[in-house]
């Protein structure tokens, strides 16, 4: 086993890019993700790759499609801000098929908002963003560790389905230090018989995600609902603790999750059946726990670092079976256990 | 018998979409014929961009990437920093490239990008109808400036081509324009220059060719190369803005 080391997250992120094999990085700076690119300016020449400061996230995102159609295993990185900014081009991406991976580091917004940890973006993640009717696969880690071999595998991921892959953090999770175990350098990557290169005898290759035949168009839309499909019965991960007697239920991704497994354990040392489910792609969503473990469940407290986006999926999930409860802090406040015990113990109280 | 004259390999030998006395399809012909000429067909890599011209990846007959409007040369920085052999080139209109495009064409050039633009400047929003653009002539009209640009509500019009010349990125730049067949030949001869520095690892180059649009400025294609000499033209003096010493 290799040896642990102790990374702060964005650059545990980084490093695990390549890793995996990812040679280019586009990118503008914005907090607070900054060590991102920081340490893969330092760390992509040692490799032969290319790391290049954009003019802004608009042109980075462009040279991601660029570099990603070219064949090239590329990522990009932003926070909240700067995330609305590359949506045009996550849109030509996923319309034009070529993988990439996006990092978003999330902050509390909206507008400007504050540069601390948030998670305000979940709809605009797993709801497409930009336009059209496409979907990410969104992976969301909750530790460094996670964060690590999350990243190295959405490179994987991105180039079996053809799909921007995104990488959903927060403040927290970039700016934490934790021990982690670095995967082996991966020098195989898969052809790519699809991108444009230099071609010899080979028919031309187009890139695009113009289809200006609308019966040709509403075929490629069938033909990604299908592959979105197949993402929807591989891809789905999540996590849990304490739940198999679980009866009141925290759903939390990412940094919240950690202070939901901390208020789970104390509610359990008083006496509160308490449990997590921790959904680690954020979508697909993980619909099947929730109806294996329904029966025994009172009632579900969705806890997010917003007024309430995720706890849509926990209800699209269980339908009206139970009552689904919120609790999050905002703009960059972090919740404690303490309160989300609290919150528990309320839920418990009044029987809901 | 020797074969003096036939289609370019690096065009596809299909109709195109454009109409009668379009210089779009003109400008496509010379970019494929120097592409030929130099024997680079195998590896080039164009960028389509978002305008009249962006079907062009039916036409030619070498790899292509699609992007949105203005974002060529973003996406082209992507495609060149991987493929640094290969010949690669942006094709955008003047509202691609002059209005929405306005901060990644002026950072390629800021970045010495080793791609070349072919930039195709009709003064006006040729697919979406003829509204105005940023390169409208004064008191031209177009369906958004009905009464003709008016210069103290817009401003005037944008000289891109000289604006990308005074970066240090940029090793050339030049404005020709497609109404003759002698400026039809320049023409090419600035493609093939803007081509051979970048082959040359020289830098960013640029081709603007001022073009016609009779469909949109509402007048027959003979005397839209008029209008377009008489008045484009004017704004717009054609020659070499910026070139090494070597090819001056
Ligand atoms: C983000 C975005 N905004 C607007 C448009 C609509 N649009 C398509 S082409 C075009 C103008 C093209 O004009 P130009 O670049 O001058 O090319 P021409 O058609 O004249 O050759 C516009 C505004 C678009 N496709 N995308
Ligand atoms: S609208 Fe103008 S630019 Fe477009 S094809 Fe017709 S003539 Fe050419
Ligand atoms: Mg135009």
């Amino acid at each position: 086993m290799a040896e642990k080391i102790l990374m702060k997250g964005s650059e545990a992120i980084a490093e695990a890019a390549i890793r995996n094999g990812c040679r280019y990085f586009f990118g503008y700076p914005i907090t607070p993700q900054n060590e991102i690119p920081e340490y893969l300016a330092k760390r992509l020449p040692e490799v032969g790759g290319t790391f290049l400061q954009a003019e802004s996230e608009v042109a980075a995102i462009y040279m991601v499609l660029g570099a990603g159609a070219a064949g090239a295993r590329v990522m990009t990185s932003s926070s909240s801000p700067g995330i609305s900014l590359k949506q045009e081009g996550i849109s030509y991406m996923a319309g034009a098929e070529v993988p990439c991976v996006i990092v978003n580091i999330m902050r509390g917004g909206p507008g400007l908002g504050a540069i601390q940890g948030a998670q305000p973006d979940y709809w605009q993640a797993t709801r497409g963003g930009g336009h059209g009717d496409y979907r990410l696969l969104v992976l969301a880690p909750a530790t460094v560790q996670e964060a690590v071999n999350l990243t190295y595998e959405a490179f994987d991921l991105a180039d079996k389905y053809r799909n921007p892959v995104m990488i959903l953090g927060d403040g927290i999770l970039a700016q934490i230090m934790e021990p982690v175990e670095l995967p082996e350098e991966n020098k195989e990557q898969p052809e790519k018989t699809w991108a444009v290169c230099e071609n010899h005898n080979r028919p031309r290759n187009i890139v695009s995600s113009s289809y200006p035949q609308v019966d040709v168009l509403e075929q490629i839309n069938l033909r990604l609902h299908k592959r979105y499909n197949e993402i929807k019965n591989n891809e789905v991960r999540w996590d849990s603790y304490l739940l198999d007697d679980a009866e009141y239920v925290i759903v939390a991704y990412g940094s919240a999750a950690r202070i939901a497994k901390a208020a789970v354990k104390m509610a359990r040392a008083e006496g509160i059946k308490a449990g997590l489910l921790r959904p680690v792609s954020v979508w697909p969503f993980p619909v099947k726990p929730f109806q294996d473990i329904l029966p025994q469940v009172k009632a579900f407290l969705a806890l997010e670092m917003c007024t309430g986006q995720m706890i849509d999926d926990v209800r699209l999930a269980i339908g009206n079976a139970r009552p689904v409860h919120h609790y999050g802090r905002l703009g960059g406040v972090i919740p404690l256990p303490e309160e989300v015990l609290g919150k528990l113990k309320e839920l418990v109280k009044e029987g809901k | 018998m020797n074969k003096i004259f036939s289609y370019p390999e690096a065009l596809v030998d299909v109709p195109m979409h454009y109409c009668p006395g379009c210089t779009h399809g003109i400008i496509h012909r010379l970019v494929a014929e120097v592409i030929d000429e130099m024997g680079v067909m195998s590896k080039t890599i164009g960028v389509a961009s978002v305008g009249c011209s962006c079907f062009n990846y039916d036409y030619f007959n070498f790899d292509m990437v699609a992007t949105a409007h203005g974002r060529a040369p973003a996406t082209a920085t992507g495609v060149k920093r991987v493929h640094p052999n290969c010949l690669v080139f942006t094709y955008q209109g003047d509202g691609d490239l002059a209005a929405i495009g306005t901060a990644e064409i002026i950072h390629a050039a800021v970045r010495g990008e080793k791609i070349s633009v072919i930039f195709v400047n009709n003064g006006i929003y040729g697919m979406t109808g003829g509204q105005m653009a940023p390169t409208t002539l004064p008191e031209m009209k177009a369906t958004t400036s009905p009464y003709g640009r008016n210069t103290a509500l817009t401003g005037y019009p944008i000289k891109m081509t000289e604006m990308l010349a005074l970066q240090d990125g940029c090793v050339y730049a030049e404005r020709t324009k497609i109404s003759s067949v002698a400026s039809i030949n320049k023409t090419k001869k600035a493609i093939r220059k803007a081509f051979e520095l970048q082959m040359a690892g020289k830098g960013f180059s640029v081709v603007e060719i001022l073009s016609t649009c009779p469909t949109n400025w509402g007048i027959e294609p003979v005397e839209a190369i008029k209008w377009m000499e008489n008045n484009l033209e004017a704004y717009y003096p054609v020659g070499v803005i910026k070139a090494p010493k070597e090819v001056e």
